[in-house]
């Protein structure tokens, strides 16, 4: 997936971070590309959830550099690092009382003024968000009375109209039912071709990692073990280490697909 | 709806002046109207130097308590917030009667040493309450209550301690509006007068917030200055309000709360219809006070806690429910 002479929209460098005393990241480097899908794994505590907060600024990374196009987006504001970066978090009961076009409308939050009144580009971004994610037409919906899979594709239509060149995805899939889980994913691996961002994707489910992911990158211990194709990445002993759990994998004979089973 | 609770609250009393009376009385007052007084000139009395000011002052205190409530509770994303249960205007009470309390310090900066004791005290109580990165139902409460006590039992002794002026702070804390005149309204109108504007300000920064912390700073907002923005203005409000009116509980829950389940959560709306609805709230409440006894007069905390604590109860009941939070 690397382009030659095309700089990688996202660079992360030598980047760690601390809870308090804990040591949660170290030294972890990577880039995205433009277009690219990496999936993020690791087992519980590994780092990813850190990591995605450390790259949206929630919380401050104590040493290293997350370059996107380019710039350090540590010294930005919250403003400027919301219009270069987008978050998609997990589905919660959170704002249930909004209807999802407010909520969707709140994804150009960081375009707005202070009294957020929307000028004629953020309604027109707002309505396609919500089309390419097909919950236009749930717009007047409260998020409290619609599904958690619908929840999660408005979470996605928010983050979209934030019209940003990177996206990070947090466990997206979680508490979803099997058909809103592939249709998620799908959804994600569409609009990743169209519109040519840049997805870091937190994941727990490997299979499903190794069927959107074009590479992946596994944290253990708040270190980055291993990176590379999920063929590369997703093998007996790379998963044992990290894990702790033996493994066996097969190549699906129809679609080649690199596929994971836990040995009985 | 406000106008008329207004009409109203001019109008009754121990001495009662027909609406009508009244309306043409203020009316007569403009330059572009003009009407015969068939009624006993004492009535323009009653209406300009103690009815006026004392509605005015009752209207915008309802709408500081009820405005300064609906941010509380979009700030801590939690429906029992109110300026009175977290302890603010406990605090605030503090402030003014230190004020009080100190013979050199005139009227003027009664407010300000309101605003002063409203800000110290949700500063500890929001540190207290505050587990990891929220702020829970229980603690928060609970150290609203903790911290409410004891400014109140400072409030308490140094009432004891300066006994001069017992019967006038107690009246006053008990939400009495005893104040007349027009001084006391001029002294706090500008806290008034910022203080809800900035609240109407803060709606959209209210909306963000309700997705959490976190997320908000995701979609580009800055956290931490909205959140001191959002706590100065309603600390202003809550000072105005208690300065001159003393505590006075459960408008600032009872009334976003009604607010919210009739037109929803979207707080650019919220707060403007909160204050409006405040300011009709204390305005009726106040009526009740100063008829049901007449010509005795009720503080008008003890109306509003009569039906507020009943309801706030009912809240609680419904919150396990509740899924518009």
């Amino acid at each position: 997936m690397k382009q030659k002479g095309i700089p990688p929209v996202l660079q992360i460098r030598s980047l760690s971070a601390n809870y308090g005393d804990v040591k949660a990241l170290k030294d972890i480097s990577f880039d995205v590309q433009r277009g690219e899908i990496v999936g993020l794994i690791g087992p519980n505590g590994a780092g990813k959830t850190t990591l995605i907060k450390v790259l949206s600024g929630v919380l401050k990374a104590s040493s290293g550099e997350v370059l996107i196009n380019q710039k350090d987006v540590n010294s930005f504001s919250p403003s400027q690092r919301a219009r270069a970066l987008a978050v998609v978090p997990q589905a919660r009961q959170l704002g249930g009382a909004f209807s999802v076009e407010q909520a969707v409308l709140l994804g150009r939050t960081a375009y707005l003024g202070f009294l957020g009144k929307p000028a004629r580009e953020d309604l027109i971004k707002t309505a396609w968000a919500m089309k390419q994610t097909a919950v236009d037409s749930l717009a007047d919906r409260k998020l409290a009375e619609i599904s958690g899979g619908e929840q999660q594709r408005v979470l996605l239509a928010r983050a979209l109209a934030q019209d940003t060149p990177v996206m990070l995805l947090d466990e997206p899939t979680n508490h979803l039912d099997l058909r809103y889980q592939v249709n998620l994913l799908k959804l994600v691996k569409k609009l990743v071709k169209q519109e040519g961002l840049s997805v870091l994707m937190a994941m727990h489910d490997l299979n499903q990692v190794s069927g959107t992911a074009d590479r992946v990158v596994l944290l253990a211990n708040g270190h980055l073990k291993a990176i590379g194709s999920p063929e590369d990445v997703l093998t007996p002993e790379n998963i044992l280490q990290a894990y702790q759990t033996e493994i066996e994998t097969f190549t699906h004979p129809i679609t080649n697909r690199h596929i994971i089973f836990p040995v009985e | 709806m406000l106008g008329l609770s207004f009409l109203l609250s001019i109008a009754l009393g121990a001495v009662t002046i027909p609406p009508g009376n009244a309306l043409r009385i203020l009316l007569g007052k403009l330059p572009w109207f003009e009407f015969s007084g068939d009624w006993p000139s004492y009535f323009e009395t009653i209406l300009f130097d103690l009815r006026l000011p004392h509605s005015i002052l009752v209207a915008l205190t309802g709408m500081a308590l009820a405005g300064s409530g609906a941010s509380f509770q979009g700030l801590f994303r939690n429906p029992l917030a109110d300026p009175y249960l977290i302890g603010v205007a406990s605090g605030a009470g503090l402030g003014a009667i230190i004020v009080m309390s100190i013979p050199q310090m005139g009227r003027y900066l009664i407010p300000l040493g309101a605003f002063l004791g409203g800000l110290g005290t949700i500063a500890a109580v929001y540190r207290l309450a505050k587990v990891g990165r929220m702020v829970p139902l229980t603690t928060l409460i609970l150290a609203g209550v903790a911290i409410g006590s004891f400014t109140s039992a400072l409030t308490s002794f140094l009432m004891l301690i300066s006994d001069e002026m017992i019967l006038q702070a107690m009246s006053f804390l008990l939400g009495g509006s005893t104040v007349t005149g027009w001084e006391p309204l001029i002294i706090a109108l500008p806290y008034f007068s910022i203080g809800l504007t900035l609240l109407v300000l803060g709606g959209h920064s209210l909306n963000v917030l309700q997705f959490g912390e976190e997320q908000a700073q995701q979609l580009g907002l800055n956290v931490e200055r909205v959140k001191i923005f959002i706590i100065i203005s309603a600390s202003l409000t809550t000072a105005a309000a208690v300065s001159f009116s003393g505590v006075i509980g459960f408008v600032g829950l009872v009334v976003p709360h009604i607010i919210r389940l009739v037109w929803g959560g979207d707080y650019k709306k919220l707060i403007p219809l909160a204050i409006l609805g405040g300011g009709i709230t204390l305005l009726l409440s106040d009526i009740v006070a100063r008829t049901i006894m007449a010509p005795g007069y009720l503080p008008v905390g003890i109306v509003t806690s009569l039906i507020g604590a009943p309801f706030f109860l009912w809240i609680l009941r419904r919150a396990k429910k509740e899924v518009f939070w």
